[in-house]
């Protein structure tokens, strides 16, 4: 049972540390986010998987041929005080940190889930006296600010998307529709789970390079997802010119009519055969340092402007099948020998 | 009148608009009027409002931390803690700012765009 425990403990530093750098230089997950996205998340559950795995099979080691008995035998020591002498210092160190490590993993989870919910149902609290219900669109609400905004706040059957009435001021109607479309995406994908379960990865093991680069990717990857579902309503030059005008106003330095006049030479630039090299003048960058979210428009904008095709199907089936195959590993190591035998 | 939530609405809305502070009785009369005279346009009677339900929804928006009690004088006299802009800006701070956990609380159309990245942007979208 030794080689198990260490084939697990391999697999962990692998998904830890190796693969998600290659993952997230990679550039074909652009081309297929959803494939990529599957992949993330087999990552991470994969990961945390043989981490736990790999110390509780070491420690059981002494007292059981595999996991179930092993685990029968542990059991028969915490509640019947069967002698625990079998077991050694790094044995019983093992046991205790893969406790605790799925103790940390389950409660950080909870936590998150916790703080999340609480900041939501503040902002929706906060939204019902001073946004008003949108005539345009369902569950869309307007606030009275001058910068172009637009978010949605996942809640259910509460779940809404707000704008700002610099952004109603700035955007033509396409356009409009095009960020609706954007942001009910994120709501009908369930995209906040996607965000909760990597945050709470990252709050719980934030020294492990595989959680920080697993939610900057999966950030990126829900926008791109998003970005899809509004090209099928609205055209390719409608979504960037929205990006453009909602980029060029970030915290409401400028008044709409200027960041939309910037926003038009932005979007005239990104249309073949307008002017070159009007894009972008005098946009005033917020305060604030290096963060993921202009990496992540910076993406969508060149992945717009310069579509690559999607994956073929034999490589997205390829992707699948590897993903499939890093949860069936750990598993099939955790359980089949003690199946076996 | 309807849910308690529009009637927290309309009540913030009374106490934001008269800066001043307001006892539950006074609240209750300038909601009637309003609702009179919403209900006439709308085309169906405003049913009277009891100062306990204007007192229930007030010790709610209280709880919340967005009105204050004067105390010690009696009845009791209300106001906003903070007016319409400040929330709205705490509001908009909260969307636009770059707190970690922000990213899951809720989905920004646009993150904030930082010199160096908006040159790139500036670089992609000119090179076209």
């Amino acid at each position: 049972m030794f080689w198990t425990s260490y084939l697990l403990a391999v697999l962990a530093i692998v998904l830890a540390w190796p693969v998600p750098i290659l993952l997230s230089r990679a550039s074909w997950p652009a081309r297929s986010p959803f494939t990529a996205m599957l992949l993330w998340q087999a990552i991470a559950l994969a990961g945390g998987l043989s981490m736990i795995g790999a110390m509780l099979v070491y420690g059981l080691e002494p007292i059981g041929d595999n996991l179930i008995s092993g685990l029968r035998g542990l059991a028969d020591m915490v509640l019947f005080n069967a002698p625990t002498t079998a077991l050694g210092f790094w044995h019983l160190f093992a046991l205790s940190a893969a406790a605790l490590l799925t103790a940390h993993l389950v409660f950080t989870l909870l936590l998150t889930y916790y703080k999340i919910e609480r900041q939501r149902r503040r902002h929706r609290e906060l939204l019902a006296l001073l946004a008003a219900p949108s005539v345009d669109a369902a569950r869309t609400v307007v606030i009275s600010h001058d910068s172009p905004v637009a978010y949605c706040l996942p809640g259910g059957a509460r779940s809404v998307t707000v704008l700002s009435d610099g952004l109603m001021a700035a955007l033509e109607p396409a356009e409009l529709r095009a960020v609706l479309s954007h942001e009910n995406a994120h709501l009908n994908q369930r995209h906040h789970l996607l965000l909760w379960a990597f945050a709470a990865w990252r709050q719980a093991l934030p020294w492990l390079p595989t959680t920080r680069l697993a939610q900057e990717a999966v950030n990126s990857l829900i926008e791109m997802l998003a970005d899809d579902v509004a090209l099928k309503s609205e055209g390719k030059a409608t979504l960037i010119k929205a990006i453009a005008i909602v980029a060029s106003g970030p915290t409401g330095g400028m008044t709409a009519g200027m960041g939309a006049g910037m926003a038009g030479s932005m979007a005239a630039a990104a249309i073949p055969s307008a002017h070159p090299g009007l894009a972008l003048d005098g946009l005033e960058a917020p305060t604030g340092a290096v963060s993921g979210s202009a990496r992540t428009t910076i993406s969508r904008v060149s992945r717009l402007l310069s579509p690559e095709p999607q994956l073929p199907a034999a490589a997205r089936g390829l992707v699948l099948a590897g993903s499939a195959l890093l949860l069936a590993v750990p598993t099939a190591l955790l359980i089949v020998p003690g199946l076996l035998g | 009148m309807a849910s308690l939530g529009e009637l927290e609405r309309a009540v913030m809305d009374l106490l934001w608009a008269g800066h001043e502070a307001a006892t539950a009785n006074t609240l209750r009369d300038r909601l009637a009027t309003t609702t009179e005279a919403k209900g006439d346009a709308a085309g169906h009677e405003g049913k009277e409002l009891a100062v306990t339900t204007v007192l229930t929804v007030l010790s709610r928006l209280e709880k919340k931390g967005l009105v204050e009690r004067e105390r010690g004088m009696r009845p009791h006299r209300y106001q906003a803690v903070s007016s319409r802009e400040d929330h709205t800006a705490e509001l908009m701070h909260e969307v636009l700012g770059s707190a970690p956990d922000r990213e899951a609380v809720l989905a920004r159309f646009i993150g904030s765009v930082t010199d160096s990245e908006a040159e790139t942007l500036r670089k992609l979208l000119g090179h076209i």
